[in-house]
């Protein structure tokens, strides 16, 4: 019960926020965004080789996941 | 699971996501790039080629094709223990749609990976919405594979596979963005992963005492269970410094329903000097505890319903140290061209078995079954591209 109270506030949270989102004003302006918008700042310049490395990973880890990607096949051997 | 389920589902989540939104983003510029790498560790060479176009049809509408080869020789510890090494190749194509709309990116991909001995076929769908005055934005991912698993009873030269089973897993994901002041961005990525089906490597064997072998042990066949859901956490942020460089921080969590917890740290730094080089260098630390079904060595055959020896199961850790420089030409352009770079990558990974033993010694009179030295070993990872935008 106490759970379900908790998922509906949060239901309720979410939704406000989400239905406010257009009135929320951006604390980092447009014109403030320069070194944000720097190449160096990419998450991820070049993913070909960043799905590489997670696919020899994941062919000698347990862990998978939440990297951003990874390519197919089983590296079994 | 139907294609057509498969895009139902998808729908249904973009539904979730749909937001009002009042300005027009971009995609990404055209871009071209051939890539090289080359692994060496652990008794095995794989040398991967692939090639990558993507183009903008329209202002809201790109494609992208990528075509990759990896090529394997040699095997690893488990395989060399059972005397057969390995010749293999897998081929990968995968294309990618990417449609835009107002501040949402849709995406959608097929990717088919063949070996000589497992199948791979891949359908995602994923959409990217920026929110908050742009200073969020949201990821929300769908992934199925079905895969077709082999065996090579053959050998390396002459292969005779047998098709021993078939799993599917649904990857389900999410992903936020957040700039929190001009200098410092901050995500979270979670993921899970249900698998179901035949998951275990048909290479690896477990091993058992056996006081009637010469050896002191006996290999059999590995039982996993047919089910097998991860979750994994990745939180992460990246500053710009009071000069031009940035340094990322990131931090993963992962468990499963197979016993294993694992955490993933990693440290980056980048340097750009002046418009034409950018050097990066990094450090990643990963720590994974053992499968509850793993063991080195068990007491009997049979011992227990699931038994694994799979080094991937296996108690690890391994610490990567890596560097990238990444140079621009053409800074003007050429032609249709606009600009260019060419990017070299090498990183070094020391892995650390704690509870899998390098049974490669076996006849070795001085070890005893389950006294032999802990496995470890280096694996250097090369990678040169080069990239065109236009």
């Amino acid at each position: 019960m106490r759970c379900r109270q908790m998922l509906l506030s949060g239901t309720v949270l979410g939704a406000l926020v989400l239905s406010s989102g257009c009135s929320i004003q951006p604390w980092v302006k447009p014109y403030e965004r320069d070194r944000l918008a720097d190449p160096i700042m990419a998450w991820d310049r070049d993913a070909i080789s960043s799905a590489y490395l997670d696919h020899i990973r994941e062919s000698r880890e347990g862990s998978r996941g939440a990297t951003g990607g990874a390519g197919g096949g089983c590296g079994c051997n | 699971m139907t294609q057509r389920h498969i895009f139902a589902r998808a729908a249904v989540i973009a539904a979730l996501l749909l937001v009002r939104s009042t300005s027009a983003d971009v995609l990404p510029d055209d871009r071209a790039d051939v890539f090289y790498s080359k692994y060496s560790g652990g008794g095995m060479d794989i040398t991967g080629y692939s090639a990558t176009a993507r183009a903008k049809i329209t202002e809201n509408f790109a494609v992208e094709a990528n075509y990759f080869i990896d090529k394997v020789s040699g095997a690893s510890i488990d395989v060399l223990s059972q005397a057969s090494v390995i010749k293999d190749e897998r081929r990968q194509k995968s294309g990618t749609i990417e449609y835009l709309r107002d501040k949402t990116t849709y995406t959608a991909s097929y990717t088919s990976s063949v070996e000589r001995d497992y199948i791979s076929d891949t359908a995602s769908f994923g959409l990217s919405q920026d929110m908050f005055g742009d200073l969020t934005t949201v990821t929300l991912g769908f992934s199925e594979s079905h895969n077709t698993v082999g065996e090579n009873n053959g050998t390396a030269n002459d292969p005779n596979v047998a098709w021993i089973g078939h799993a599917i897993s649904r990857a389900y994901s999410g992903g936020v963005s957040q700039i929190l002041t001009k200098n410092f961005i901050a995500g979270v990525n979670l993921q899970v992963i249900t698998d179901a089906g035949y998951l275990a490597n048909p290479y690896r064997s477990i091993r058992y005492l056996d006081p009637s072998n010469p050896k002191g042990y006996s290999l059999g066949d590995q039982v996993y269970p047919d089910t097998h859901t991860s979750t994994a956490v990745q939180v992460q942020g990246k500053y710009y410094l009071p000069y031009r460089a940035a340094v990322t921080a990131l931090y993963r969590y992962y468990n499963d329903t197979w016993g294993m917890v694992g955490n993933t740290y990693e440290l980056d730094y980048t340097h750009p000097i002046r418009n034409r080089w950018i050097f990066e260098g990094r450090v990643r630390y990963y720590k994974q505890n053992a499968a509850s079904f793993y063991s080195d060595l068990f007491p009997y055959a049979d011992s227990q319903n699931f038994v694994a020896r799979d080094q991937n199961l296996a108690a690890q850790d391994n610490t990567t140290v890596g560097g990238k420089v990444t140079y621009a030409f053409l800074p003007d352009g050429w032609k249709i061209f606009k600009r260019g770079t060419v990017t070299f990558d090498v990183s070094r990974i020391r892995f650390n078995y704690l509870d899998f033993r390098n049974i490669k010694y076996y006849g070795v009179p001085q070890y005893t079954p389950g006294t032999e030295p802990l496995y470890n070993f280096n694996a250097n990872v090369f990678q040169v591209f080069l990239s065109v935008y236009f």
